[in-house]
């Protein structure tokens, strides 16, 4: 049974070492070896978005990631979005704007829409849509979700210095967009 | 409309912040699956890859010898459950075939049936041991769709079902036709007038042949469920489900165990739309808990979800309508078949008593069927039954409307049932606000604004669902400092916290904040049906607010007792009591509360209601307008603009009204459009993953505009109706309609997906082109 590995990794700015199967998920050991359990399981297959989390800047279904190929990586997840007792803009927002009925999408949906702000602090409808595209909400429409993106994007521009959590955001240039511009150009 | 009547209100009809919602948006919220505890096992299931197929043998022994299983189920282990038909919540259950679904036993009905189970120290182990599980199947000649079932030849599921025909819902009904198996448990019919005088009477008649694909509820969460079986022969569980009096119940009835002998934890929920009103795992993970004397956990993949969970059912469907050139309906006829999966039970009743509900209608025939089929049993989903049907007619009504050459908002109207308008099944409609719908359609920005460009067109449609009363159950308990806190057996799925503190708020006169909502496990509040049926808001509502009522009258009397005066000579209002007398006297509830030790000790009020059977109060209505756009070379459909307009009797926190009619509207453009089973020829299921099954993403939207119409209920004391159902109705026969006017080809089978839409474009050009050949030559 002797096969379980030491992993580092830096979960919401924390360095963490913990041991796990090989086989396991970073879901997995989020969940079941850290308790972290507000990333979700919907699908296993990277389909729902549920398990989102951010690893280096980019939002990444955490059921399609092993864990130990997350060694070294900066991990955000969703117990790390709010500092202490203020809550990040997004959550806020998401409050406001009744954008969760069921809430089981949410952190995962949250995590996308970070990774989203965090590249492209100003986008568009149709970018937080593309954004979005692969965190599945059964409950809301997603009507409330794209108005809470869009109200924390503005409320964000209007401070100084976004609080924009403990990861470093990833300098690239609003990939999203340019992959938009070319489908409606057509 | 709402504004003056709401204008009696402080809370109500306000916008505040969820009372769960901290928890929910910081990942600190427990759903069924994030429980743990000491010594916790792991379950899994075996599933039969047949469709249909005679369970000759199971072996468990190699599985029983791989290091760390802990225990092992089959079908022989549990209880033989004789048939009883409860009513449990608005479902009516066989609890025989309630337990045939959770464990097969001599047959797998169904891809993804159950056969065996498995608990081991963690699931990988547990799904290594499910590959050790031998079982021998004959396999038999599955049947897939209604039509198939009901032929005289087809295979026959369950030998003991016989045609029965039902007078009502709940009518277990008497025998119909030769006394020989039938995969055809159930007929209800209704009718009035004279069909044929009708028809004659008709200037215009339309009738066409429908199907609908069965869709899955797609909650994103999947079934749980964590049993824990004491010494002591207690049983708990905690889970993710609709209503936590429904699990103790159906598995009480079966494990064969007294229902006391349960408590249920409801964990919170990740969605449910109907599909967690029934059980599936509970009863195996307490058997294995049994059997192991640990804790067992189950959690289902998504690929389990949707081979055997619960989804709606598909349908076929004929529908003749007949309308004068003014666009008067002078006669409708329609035949309804409903796959009920493996296990009679499916909403064809439901179905039947909602087609055409939203119109008078005098010359009327209406006959619907349960057929079982060799699939997953349906479970409830989203106002059961009637989108399927409605969709029917509706595309109908739509191609007389043209006929008429009337504005098909307009051809509505001229036959929108009103109050005293004898519904399908015969009882009047009371108070209802279906004319009002249209008009606020008629009136919208959206509707008033031609649509233009090439293959875009605007469709409209309308549906009607009952909403559920039931029995519900509330505490209010006042706190030394004040404060409040409720506790519902309602399960919260989308909000109905905030309207339960808002409701106990405005009725006690206190601030929203200053009440906490509490959901109940079995063991610490009266009974409480399903949160569903749109029932929460409306009959829990009802109980919440009349134990705010009960609490204030202790408090009267409390308030009576410290200035030596009788109850009747204290009036209470705004959260404040007042004496009647002319000597000033008055104290806020806040003050009186830090006085209730001194004045006879804690102060609970206390509610429980049976707000009526199903349909008896809160009728909803919805109308949907949406504009499409087709690619003419894909037949992709794209979503240009949608509005819904919905009879909601009050909105008690409009926020979460506007989100349950945007999310209906949303899973009906995903059954229009997308959503379906693709099954093989041996009745295997294909698509059993979300990439391939294949739901409404954010960029397949557009924002979804709502307009809430507050026509009050006259049966509910806040003018309540229930909100969450009707929405999804109207939204498939509407898209088919805009489909129509974009490219002038009528869709008669859902969903209309790319690749069907374009071959039904490609044969219409090409008859085009061979009428204009033919003209020419």
């Amino acid at each position: 049974m002797a096969n379980k590995v030491i992993v580092e990794i830096n979960i919401n700015g924390d360095p963490v070492e913990l041991l796990c199967e090989p086989r396991q998920s970073l879901l997995e050991v989020l969940r079941d070896v850290l308790e972290l359990t507000g990333s979700k399981e919907g699908c296993l297959t990277g389909d729902c978005g549920a398990c989102t989390v951010v690893i280096d800047g980019r939002p990444v279904c955490s059921c399609l990631m092993l864990g130990v190929e997350a060694a070294g990586k900066n991990v955000a997840t969703v117990e790390g979005l709010a500092s202490g007792m203020s809550l990040h803009v997004l959550q806020q927002k998401f409050l406001e704007h009744a954008s969760l009925q069921c809430g089981i999408c949410t952190p995962g949906v949250l995590m996308s829409a970070k990774a989203l702000l965090d590249r492209n602090p100003n986008p568009t409808e149709a970018e937080i849509r593309y954004a979005l595209a692969g965190n599945l909400c059964r409950c809301t429409g997603y009507d409330k979700i794209v108005r809470a993106v869009t109200d924390a994007a503005a409320a964000l521009a209007g401070r100084t210095h976004p609080a924009h959590g403990t990861v470093p955001s990833e300098t690239a240039s609003g990939m999203a967009g340019e992959m938009l511009a070319k489908g409606e150009a057509k | 409309m709402a504004s003056d009547q709401s204008r009696e209100f402080k809370i109500i009809g306000t916008r505040p912040i969820r009372p769960d919602g901290v928890e929910k948006v910081t990942g600190r919220a427990r759903y069924g699956a994030d429980y743990a505890l000491p010594g916790m096992l792991h379950g899994k299931v075996l599933r039969s890859p047949y469709a249909h197929a005679r369970i000759k043998s199971i072996d468990v022994e190699r599985a029983r010898r791989l290091p760390g299983v802990k225990a092992i189920v089959t079908g022989a282990d549990f209880p033989e459950v004789k048939g009883v038909m409860a009513q449990v919540g608005e479902l009516i259950v066989n609890t025989h075939y309630l337990s045939l679904n959770v464990m097969a036993r001599e047959k797998a009905l169904y891809d993804g049936h159950a056969v065996a189970a498995v608990a081991a120290v963690s699931k990988h182990v547990a799904e290594e041991a499910l590959e050790l599980i031998e079982v021998d199947y004959e396999p038999l000649p599955p049947v897939m769709t209604a039509e198939e079932a009901m032929r005289p030849d087809a295979p026959v599921l369950l030998d003991e079902l016989r045609t029965r025909l039902m007078a009502h819902r709940t009518d277990p009904g008497s025998p119909e036709g030769p006394d020989r198996p039938s995969n055809v448990p159930g007929h209800i019919r209704f009718e009035r007038g004279d069909l044929a005088a009708g028809f004659a009477a008709a200037d215009f008649v339309v009738e066409r042949e429908f199907t609908t694909a069965a869709v899955h509820q797609g909650y994103i969460e999947p079934q749980n469920a964590l049993a824990v079986y004491g010494a002591d022969g207690h049983l708990t569980i905690y889970c993710s489900t609709q209503g936590a009096f429904n699990v103790r119940t159906l598995t009480a009835s079966v494990l064969a165990i007294p229902e006391g002998g349960i408590r249920v934890v409801p964990a919170e929920i990740g969605g449910g739309f109907g599909g967690k009103t029934t059980i599936y795992l509970e009863p195996v993970a307490a058997l294995l808990s049994k059997i192991s004397g640990r804790p067992v956990k189950m959690v289902m993949n998504r690929a389990e979800v949707l081979r055997a969970t619960g989804p709606t059912s598909g349908i076929k469907a004929r529908v003749k309508i007949g309308a004068k050139r003014d666009g008067k309906i002078t006669a409708a006829e329609v035949w309804l078949a409903y796959e009920a999966g493996a296990f009679p039970g499916s909403p064809f009743a439901p179905g039947a008593m909602c087609t055409l509900a939203p119109y008078a209608i005098e010359n009327l025939r209406i006959d619907s069927f349960d057929v079982v089929v060799n699939r997953p049993k349906v479970a409830a989903y989203r106002a059961p039954g009637s989108p399927a049907s409605a969709f029917a007619c509706e595309c109908v009504l739509d191609e007389l409307a043209e006929q008429c050459r009337i504005d098909p908002v307009e051809f509505r109207m001229r036959n929108a049932a009103h109050e005293g308008t004898p519904m399908p099944a015969g009882p009047p409609f009371k108070k209802i606000g279906f004319a009002e719908t249209l008009e606020a359609v008629r009136r919208s920005a959206h509707y008033r604004t031609p649509l233009g460009g090439p293959y875009r067109g605007r469709g409209v449609a309308s549906g009607f669902w009952f909403n559920g009363g039931l029995q519900s159950s509330a505490t209010v308990n006042i706190h030394s400092d004040g404060s409040v806190s409720v506790v519902t057996g309602s399960v919260d799925i989308g909000g109905t916290r905030a309207a339960q503190a808002m409701i106990v708020a405005e009725a006690l006169g206190v601030a929203v904040e200053d009440v906490r909502p509490v959901v109940g496990d079995t063991d610490s509040i009266g009974h409480t049906d399903v949160t569903g049926g749109s029932r929460t808001a409306l009959a829990t509502g009802m109980a919440v607010l009349e134990a705010a009522q009960d609490a204030i009258a202790q408090l009267t009397v409390r308030a009576a007792k410290l200035w030596d005066k009788k109850p009747n000579e204290v009036k209470f209002d705004g959260g404040v009591f007042r004496s009647l007398a002319d000597d000033g006297q008055m104290i806020t509830l806040r003050q009186l509360a830090g006085r209730l030790a001194r004045t006879g000790g804690p102060v609970v009020g206390r509610a429980t209601v049976n707000a009526g059977a199903v349909g008896a109060v809160g009728n909803a209505f919805a109308t949907v307008c949406v504009d499409v756009e087709v690619d003419p070379d894909t037949g992709k459909v794209r979503i240009l603009q949608a509005t819904i307009a919905q009879d909601v009797g009050r909105a008690l926190h409009p926020d979460y009204v506007e989100g349950q009619l945007q999310g209906a509207v949303a899973q009906g453009v995903g059954w229009a459009l997308n959503e379906e089973y693709f099954y093989d020829q041996k009745g295997a299921l294909r698509n059993f993953g979300l990439l391939d099954y294949r739901m409404p993403t954010c960029l397949d939207l557009p924002m979804i505009g709502t307009i809430l119409v507050e026509v009050p209920n006259p049966n509910h004391p806040l003018g309540v109706r229930g909100v969450g159902e009707v929405g999804i109705v109207p939204p498939m026969a509407a898209v088919a309609n805009a489909i129509y006017h974009a490219v002038g080809v009528r869709m008669f089978e859902l969903p209309m997906s790319p690749s069907r839409l374009l071959r039904r474009m490609l044969e219409n050009r090409r008859m085009a082109v061979e009428e204009q050949a033919s003209a020419a030559g």
